[in-house]
């Protein structure tokens, strides 16, 4: 699963710092860092980080597995 | 929706985020034929904000940023191989494998590259690097946790700031160079540069504006810089932090309008030919387009920006189905964030597109603010530090052309700053590095006829 925040959008809210503070973190007063590659057992809560933003700046799927030719 | 555009051979050439977001977007529009995605490098589209920041500081791996799907685009990914260029009449791009991918229309989302050092011998040097791809980030990311005595950061643009704030951050000594008169002068002009300037000193960087490097020395390993003040440097890692240079060169022989600025094309994402004429099957998005703006006297805007990617690429996607009348026009506000310092900047709008900035919210002391931008009476764009809660507003003000110094609205007090000041932006023609937004005309309240009497 990986994670990508559009960070135009965030404004700083950290309700993801909250839900999933292990993938998510403040960087200074409103400067999100995060992990884009999530781990397995933090799957559920990147979730409600992603329905839980109030500005909808969190979109989870899955990595692009390319079939190289 | 007309049913052929639905089918057919669509290729799309740049496998980041626009091309990504492109394939995505066509899928969604009911595309049922085949798509093909080229992209140079051999991963698969990752992102690259975080290449200066969360990787450099160690948190995140370099090449664990690849990018999620909104959806699986069913596409074939040829990846690793470049595009060296494109028959328009043949409709048929060709690749560096010595193969060809016919098409019916075209996509072109190949993005920049960083400006190398411009001296190969010295480029060449061991501890020097420039950063664009993962695999630059990896390898800057393994010389930085190395502890190097000191760090040289040739660029005090967007990327140049950003690595100079993570060596900072990670206890390295680091001098920054910037040939302007302060950091990030060319987007954000004067008054806040002067902002940037304080903020980097503050933080420990060794910061000499007004300067250039004349050479790198070394011996096979980096080892130090002569500047044009006649100082030296001694460092041990030296980062080339001058800019982006549009991946165009592949399109030489296409007689598309494709140059150093990037390839012209109109608001619905349509390439241009050099003569000017609007094709109808070759279409661009991202950073290696320029498109023409309403908001902006319709100059042809050049942006590096992560969100323009994505809503460019699925505007241009939109069209590549759709017939004429139910085209879309790109005319997305500019926006971009950077955080460097312990300070997230924020921007909409085109800041270098002004003649006078107030701050509207905030105070340079607080180190909180916004900052607006006007020209000639109407808001042009907004810069906040520590304030993205504020941005939303003044986007609005922006997109219905309100008048400059923009009206109070929810701040919580008279603003301290009814003072208007010049927005002092650098001639484009002289700037080097983004990532920002280039007008690629003109500077608007420079339109000057100069009378020179002959003899």
């Amino acid at each position: 699963m990986r994670v990508v925040v559009d960070l135009t959008r965030c404004q700083g809210y950290a309700q993801c710092v909250f839900l999933a503070p292990d993938v998510f973190e403040l960087h200074g007063e409103e400067a999100l860092l995060y992990d884009p590659t999530v781990p397995g057992d933090q799957y559920e809560r990147v979730r409600q980080a992603a329905a839980a933003c109030p500005v909808q700046a969190i979109l989870v799927g899955e990595g692009v597995s390319a079939g190289v030719r | 929706m007309s049913a052929d555009l639905l089918e057919g051979r669509i290729v799309i050439v740049g496998a980041s985020l626009a091309g990504l977001r492109a394939a995505e977007t066509l899928r969604e529009k009911g595309f049922t034929g085949s798509l093909t995605v080229v992209g140079d490098e051999p991963h698969p589209p990752y992102d690259r904000p975080p290449l200066s920041k969360g990787v450099l500081l160690g948190k995140v791996s370099a090449d664990a940023t690849g990018l999620p799907m909104r959806r699986d685009p069913d596409a074939e990914w040829r990846l690793g191989v470049p595009a060296t260029g494109l028959d328009p009449v043949g409709k048929r791009v060709l690749l560096g494998d010595g193969s060809s991918l016919p098409f019916d229309r075209l996509l072109i989302t190949t993005g920049t590259r960083a400006r190398p050092w411009p001296v190969p011998e010295e480029a060449a040097l061991d501890g020097v690097f420039t950063l664009r791809t993962s695999d630059d980030a990896a390898r800057l990311a393994e010389r930085l946790a190395a502890g190097p005595r000191r760090v040289l950061v040739i660029g005090a643009g967007f990327t140049g700031s950003e690595i100079a704030s993570v060596c900072r951050e990670r206890g390295l000594e680091v001098t920054v160079t910037e040939r302007g008169p302060a950091p990030l002068v060319g987007a954000l002009g004067g008054t806040l540069s002067k902002l940037a300037s304080a903020m980097q000193r503050a933080h420990g960087v060794d910061l000499r504006c007004g300067v250039t490097v004349t050479s790198l020395r070394g011996n096979g390993r980096f080892t130090g810089a002569d500047l044009s003040d006649g100082t030296r440097v001694d460092a041990d890692v030296c980062i080339v932090a001058m800019g982006a240079v549009r991946n165009v060169e592949w399109l030489a022989e296409s007689g598309l309008a494709a140059g150093p600025r990037g390839i012209a094309c109109d608001a619905g994402c349509r390439a241009f030919t050099m003569y000017g004429i609007v094709t109808d099957d070759v279409f661009v998005a991202g950073d290696v387009s320029r498109f023409p703006h309403p908001l902006y006297e319709y100059q042809l805007l050049s942006l590096e920006h992560w969100r323009n990617a994505v809503d460019q690429a699925e505007v241009a996607a939109h069209n590549m189905v759709s017939p004429g009348p139910l085209r879309r026009p790109h005319l997305a506000v500019p926006t971009f964030w950077s955080s460097q310092f312990g300070y997230n900047i924020k921007s909409v709008g085109v800041p270098t597109f002004s003649d006078q900035v107030v701050i509207a919210q905030g105070s340079l002391e607080e180190r909180r603010l916004v900052m607006a931008y006007g020209y000639r009476g109407r808001l042009t764009a907004a810069v906040t530090v520590n304030m993205a809660k504020s941005l939303e507003y003044y986007e609005r003000l922006i997109e219905t052309a309100a008048p400059f110094p923009p009206p109070l609205g929810a701040s919580d007090r008279r603003t301290a700053a009814e003072v208007v000041l010049p927005s002092d932006v650098p001639d484009p023609s002289r700037l080097s590095h983004g990532p920002t937004v280039a007008l690629t005309g003109y500077l608007p309240d420079r339109r000057l006829v100069l009378a020179r009497p002959a003899g």
